[in-house]
């Protein structure tokens, strides 16, 4: 070989490595080389999960915890109905984090998780979910997993379209699915059309201690709101919100609520709100409604009576809200990572419609209005629409987004995911889910940064999935990869309740981060016993108060004599532990509530009122250490009138 | 300078005992300090007590163990004497400290192992719930040893190492000291 002909040879070398490695780096490799699901799913026992899902727990009303890939459940957290388990709702701490306007409501249908937000980036600090039946939002505290706050939604029938966020976690939205009287009146239920209103709220997340309250309602026709997304990037400072019934249907929705050939979507410009609000444009109206919220000091719930909303008119602010046409009882609206795409599941369509936003401001700016629907500026659809996406299935609800330009719509009735890229809106690949598939979920799937790796598909139907347990079935979850070009079936795995929406987030974003135990010298619950030398029982006319300890293996006092029939007895109970996975329970025979279970450092209180006259144990539920069959007491309850003085050991 | 090192101690612990079982993967520990006796972690010497309860080990109190009074002074009488000494530059006195560096340090290390041993042997068999014919849980001075679920090691930490550090080079004064006036 010669020096002419070596050196072409190796300018030939360099350049196909040089492709080599740039073909390398480019294309992320599925995950499957194999075809093999099973090692794609494994976490090997001992390693951690890649994400956190949170599951909403559908008429559960809880929120459910998962890993993936391996969907395995973590925990389930009580929300909006009680817990007995851990005595969420039952004991006298937490019975508050369940009251409302009316009054204590210990069951709610949860819907929609949606993680708070910095830069539009997912941050895990706290995770938002609506309650659809008394309208509520909760916020939960991704350090302890448990439901911090919850603020309930006045001039509301059916939370539905809530609680989406903001691209900072500025606000949290709420719309109302069930128009109603506002405010709540006495009046003929044909009167629909005239009586009838529904409202947009937004909720005000304080960014130091995610505090909610509600800044303002916008009151608008009387339409079924159903979804919504915060904008992003271009598009933040404002949100969208889909509707159906358009038609001011009050029976038989069904056929009569879908004769219109298009909907809306409601584009609402909140920065403008804002401004409006500064000029004085807001109108305190009646709007009674609770805020609850969870003290980690005194490990008690404080609740707060509000009495009155501002709202803000659309008549007096101009610009503030417009109408998208969009076919047919538009159900999701999801806007892309980019802020610049608004896609519309027309759920009785064939077709997805996706707005463009800026064609949005430039028809605003042109006027090219089609006319007002209850003096709200309906825009004309032509104006307004980027793309439709055809042959995408039959029923689109919900798209997400993988950050690589494609888009993913779940189709209800064809029972299947569809991948389709934003910008052509050619549909690239298709998959079957078992079965009739509502929400799905990417991991930051509907942020301005997604993790696209897996996709969730999660059904409304099961059937012949799993091993039958009789009617009633656990709802299917499907893991989908979507690393690759083609998405693969990885995973098909058993939710509790009934998930809608779900979220999902890098564990190493929340994981580092959570709580172990609760610091005994900074518990200042007011029936607290910190040492054992302060355990004791009170009592107050007929209230008797025990102050109660305890630690590897025994309860202070755990003999108490001196009750009687009639008493109302309170066992505040503190775990004196101070090691991470050392709960412990508290149990009372005949107690019409639940158990206690107390994490460490915590005091936690059960009301128990003795029907009985006898001498009736307590026990530790929680197998806490080799000795935990040993930890129990006994409570002596004489006749009433008795006059046996209280005494304890 | 080999003095000097000594306030080392006073900043680190002397020794650290750390035991890990299969419900503490994540391992519990105490630090041996000068004056006192402290967890790895915030609450690690209280979880080390309640798990100790179980067999009848003795509560580990920092405030009641005499040891913790006494040694902050005679460290500090080493040191001080150990700085007079360098800037006297006395061969006699350099004996004499070394000497009573070395009595001191292996009164230290017995006494330890004395308490390590009256804290395994000396059990409250009234009220240990768990009691197993002839076990005792001495922890080791060097090294590892398991003991029921429990693994336990014991080693100087970075007290223990500067104070060994000091009274090596306490020697090596000496060594050369003494070399030197083989050489005159």
């Amino acid at each position: 070989m010669n020096k002419t002909m070596m050196r072409v040879v190796g300018v030939i070398l360099v350049i196909a490595t040089f492709l080599l490695i740039s073909e390398c780096a480019k294309k992320e490799k599925p995950i499957l080389g194999s075809g093999d699901a099973a090692s794609a799913v494994y976490v090997a026992p001992g390693d951690y999960d890649e994400f956190y899902a949170f599951t909403s727990g559908g008429f559960s009303g809880q929120l459910g915890v998962y890993g993936l890939p391996s969907g395995r459940l973590f925990r389930e957290i009580p929300v909006f109905s009680v817990d007995p388990e851990n005595g969420y709702g039952f004991n006298e701490e937490t019975k508050d984090m369940l009251k409302t306007s009316f009054g204590y409501i210990p069951w709610d249908d949860s819907h929609h998780p949606e993680l708070s937000q910095t830069d539009g980036v997912t941050d895990g600090r706290w995770i938002f979910i609506n309650g659809n039946n008394t309208p509520r939002i909760a916020r939960i505290d991704l350090k302890n997993f448990e439901t911090a706050e919850i603020i309930e939604i006045p001039n509301s029938g059916g939370n539905h379209g809530s609680p989406f966020i903001t691209q900072n976690s500025e606000y949290v939205v709420a719309s109302t699915r069930f128009s109603v009287p506002i405010p709540q009146a006495d009046v003929p239920i044909d009167s629909y059309k005239e009586n009838f209103g529904g409202t947009i709220s937004f909720i005000k997340v304080n960014p130091d201690d995610g505090h909610m309250n509600i800044e303002f309602q916008i009151i608008v026709p009387g339409y079924d709101y159903d979804l919504a997304s915060g904008g992003k990037g271009p598009s933040h400072g404002w949100a969208f919100f889909t509707c159906y019934n358009t038609e001011q249907a009050n029976t038989l929705l069904e056929v009569n609520a879908s004769k219109n050939d298009k909907d809306f979507i409601a584009a609402v410009n909140w920065k403008l709100a804002e401004k409006y609000l500064a000029e004085g444009k807001g109108k305190v109206r009646p709007g009674e409604h609770y805020t609850n919220r969870m003290n980690h000091t005194t490990h008690s719930a404080v609740s707060t009576r509000n009495k009155t909303v501002v709202t803000l008119d659309p008549a007096d602010c101009p610009g503030l809200i417009y109408y998208m046409p969009t076919p047919k009882s538009p159900h999701g609206v999801d806007v892309d990572p980019s802020g610049e795409y608004i896609v519309g599941g027309g759920k009785l369509a064939a077709v997805v419609s996706v707005h463009s936003f800026s064609k949005m401001l430039k028809a605003i700016e042109d006027e090219k209005f089609i006319g007002e629907a209850g003096g709200i500026p309906v825009l004309d659809y032509d104006a307004t629409i980027a793309g439709e996406v055809t042959n995408v299935g039959l029923g689109p609800l919900h798209t997400e987004f993988d950050g690589k330009g494609n888009a993913y719509t779940s189709a209800f009735i064809t029972s299947e995911v569809v991948k389709w890229k934003l910008g052509t809106w050619e549909v690239v690949d298709r998959i079957p889910t078992y079965y009739s598939l509502g929400h799905l979920m990417i991991p930051g799937g509907g942020s301005m940064k997604p993790w696209g790796k897996y996709l969730v598909g999660l059904n409304k139907m099961t059937k012949d999935r799993y091993l039958s347990t009789g009617p009633e079935l656990a709802h299917a979850a499907q893991l989908i990869d979507i690393s690759g070009e083609k998405m693969k079936l990885l995973l098909d795995f058993p939710t509790v309740g009934e998930p809608h929406y779900a979220q999902g987030i890098p564990a190493d974003l929340v994981h580092p981060n959570t709580t172990k135990i609760y610091e005994l010298e900074h518990n200042e619950h007011p029936y607290r016993a910190v040492t054992e030398k302060e355990a004791r029982v009170e009592r107050v006319g007929n209230e008797v108060h025990v102050y109660m300890t305890t630690i590897r293996t025994h309860f202070k006092p755990d003999n108490i004599e001196g009750i009687k029939v009639g008493d109302v007895v309170y066992f505040h109970v503190t775990n004196l532990e101070q090691d991470w996975d050392i709960p412990h329970g508290f149990a009372m025979q005949g107690a019409r509530n639940s158990e206690l279970l107390v994490m460490p450092g915590a005091t936690n209180t059960l009301r128990w009122e003795p029907k009985k006259v006898g001498v009736f144990p307590f026990y530790c539920t929680d197998f806490c250490s080799a000795l935990h069959q040993e930890m129990q007491g006994y409570v002596r309850v004489s006749p009433k009138g008795s006059k046996l003085p209280i005494s304890f050991n | 300078m080999g003095a000097l090192l000594l306030i080392g101690t006073y900043i680190f612990p002397l020794w650290s005992i750390t035991v890990e079982a299969p419900q503490y993967p994540e391992g519990l520990g105490i630090y041996i300090r000068i004056n006192t006796v402290d967890g790895h972690a915030k609450n690690d010497l209280k979880n080390l007590n309640i798990v100790n309860h179980y067999i009848g080990m003795q509560e580990i109190v920092p405030e009641s163990i005499p040891e913790l009074k006494y040694m902050p002074a005679i460290v500090g009488f080493l040191m001080v004497s150990g700085l007079l000494v360098a800037w006297k530059g006395g061969k006699k006195l350099l004996y004499i400290w070394l000497a009573l560096f070395s009595i001191f340090a292996l009164i230290g290390l017995i006494d330890f192992y004395l308490w390590n041993y009256d804290f395994g042997h000396n059990l409250d068999t009234e009220h240990a719930a768990i009691q197993i014919e002839g076990m005792t849980y001495q922890p080791p001075l060097f090294g590892t040893k398991t003991m029921l679920n429990f693994v336990t090691t014991s080693l100087p930490s970075g007290g223990g190492l500067l104070a060994f550090a000091s009274i090596f080079m306490g020697y090596l004064a000496a060594f050369f000291t003494w070399r030197d006036k083989q050489s005159q």
